[in-house]
């Protein structure tokens, strides 16, 4: 029961230099992994693999011994650094829960969304609201696996509080498989169970 | 917050006033019988006055009443065309943005092959070709106007595929349809509207100038490029008016048109809705 990257190579283009040489990486369920290295190392892009956004040259990336399914709702989904640009700018913030499939009463409330938001639009929020609905549609996606892309380094430190207390709290109850892309070394001793370098 | 009310209240009252003025024109072409436009020699090339406002032509006809019929019938075209002109662009800009390299290539060789010709002698050539007339004239016009619409769509749905949140939208199962639909169309919804508006006194001038040059529609319809055309022979006579006066008819419709277009523009455009 895991998701792993299996000697994972990949460059942009065909002729640009590799990103990511023969990387392995593997995330059971119920463990939070937190993937630490300097800029350029390619962390996003290894994030951008895992959740199924590209695909690597060379390597597999598995899910329970799968390669990740092509249709339907993506098991492994991703929460990006920027989340004023993975929520179109034209649609109310309901809306954009609704994606997901379902809305749940106990994410939004643990993330602290409040229900007069859902009828606004995203510009009419700030960074670290519109980041907390982000996290809340990949939670009500029912995905057993979360990759996040720096998703606090932007944000004031009483919404990351917020954010991260909501995330492993739903980690804990749903035994969720957690990839926490950082820079933040004390971030991630707080949150992971384990520490990987890239 | 002000200033954007009141631009939008400009824009507003500047499209029902058009509106007006269209649907004027539009019904008035339509209800004038064509008695009234029959002339008698008598009262042939009279100045404007009182009761020939726009002066009448060397037939006797009153220019007025066959101007209006002109602009009824160049609105007719001028709607039909920009509509299926920019129907075509939505269609091919976006079938060249989410098309293979190989459909997109094509289609962009399309598009420079049609822009590579005028327009006036490509809508000349294929009104030519179809026999003329009032269909002739259609094809003519929607076939060679949907090129920069389509260019300019095409590379919103490629700059809009780029954003994460199409990206997501694909990861939480949406198929490319619903993303097209969803995500997609409504964001090409100003493109669209701003340049059907702005196709529209292009098509109208189009149909002109090419009846003007005897490819368009035929002798006896009343249209502006007739008026215009059957009034060269007069003017060195003096009869100035039967140029200037539905000429001027003319590009006073084209500049209200034009004029709704860029307002309508400027209240879609994120770079001036805020100022």
């Amino acid at each position: 029961m895991a998701l792993e990257a299996k000697n994972v190579s990949f460059r942009y283009g065909r002729r640009g230099p590799f990103v990511l040489e023969d990387v392995s990486l593997r995330v059971e369920r119920g463990e939070r992994v937190a993937l630490f290295a300097p800029s350029g190392r390619g962390k996003t892009t290894l994030a951008l693999l895992l959740a199924g956004y590209a695909r690597p040259q060379s390597g597999q990336i598995l899910l329970e011994g799968k390669p990740l399914p092509e249709t339907g709702v993506c098991p492994v989904q991703l929460i990006w650094q920027h989340p004023e640009k993975a929520i179109n700018p034209r649609w109310r913030l309901r809306r954009v829960l609704e994606e997901s499939g379902a809305i749940h009463e106990e994410d939004l409330v643990a993330l602290g969304i409040e229900r007069a938001w859902l009828d606004r639009f995203p510009r009419e929020l700030s960074g670290g609201e519109l980041q907390r609905f982000c996290v809340a549609r990949a939670l009500c996606s029912g995905a057993p696996y979360l990759i996040l892309d720096e998703i606090s380094t932007m944000l004031d430190g009483i919404t990351q509080a917020q954010i991260w207390n909501a995330l492993l709290e739903a980690a804990e109850a749903r035994s969720l498989g957690l990839l926490a892309v950082t820079h933040n070394p004390a971030l991630a001793q707080r949150i992971a169970t384990r520490t990987v370098e890239l | 917050m002000r200033a954007l009310a009141n631009r939008r209240a400009r824009v507003l009252a500047l499209a029902i006033l058009l509106a007006a003025v269209l649907a004027g024109v539009y019904a008035l072409g339509l209800l004038i019988p064509e008695e009234a436009i029959a002339g008698s020699y008598l009262q042939a090339g009279q100045a404007p006055s009182l009761s020939h406002p726009f002066g009448t032509d060397a037939l006797g006809r009153d220019l007025l009443l066959r101007t209006l019929k002109g602009l009824s019938t160049s609105m007719t075209v001028g709607i039909a065309a920009s509509l299926i002109s920019a129907g075509i662009a939505v269609l091919v800009g976006i079938a060249s943005a989410i098309g293979s390299r190989r459909v997109d290539a094509g289609i962009n060789w399309g598009i420079d092959l049609v822009m590579g010709v005028p327009h006036t002698i490509l809508v000349m050539l294929i009104s030519f070709a179809l026999g003329r007339g009032l269909k002739g004239l259609l094809v003519g016009i929607a076939a060679t106007h949907w090129c920069s619409l389509a260019r300019l769509i095409r590379a919103e749905v490629l700059q809009l595929r780029g954003q994460p949140y199409v990206a997501v939208s694909r990861k939480l199962g949406k198929s490319s349809a619903w993303i097209l639909v969803h995500h997609l169309l409504p964001h090409l919804m100003p493109q669209f509207l701003v340049g059907l508006i702005l196709l529209f006194p292009h098509a109208i001038l189009h149909e002109a100038s090419v009846s003007f040059l005897g490819f368009g529609l035929p002798p006896e319809q009343p249209a502006i490029g007739i008026i215009l055309s059957e009034s060269m022979r007069y003017l060195s006579a003096g009869q100035w008016w039967s140029a200037v006066l539905p000429g001027a008819a003319l590009v006073l419709l084209v500049l209200l048109v034009d004029r709704l277009g860029e307002q309508v523009r400027r209240v879609l455009d994120p770079w001036s809705a805020q100022e």
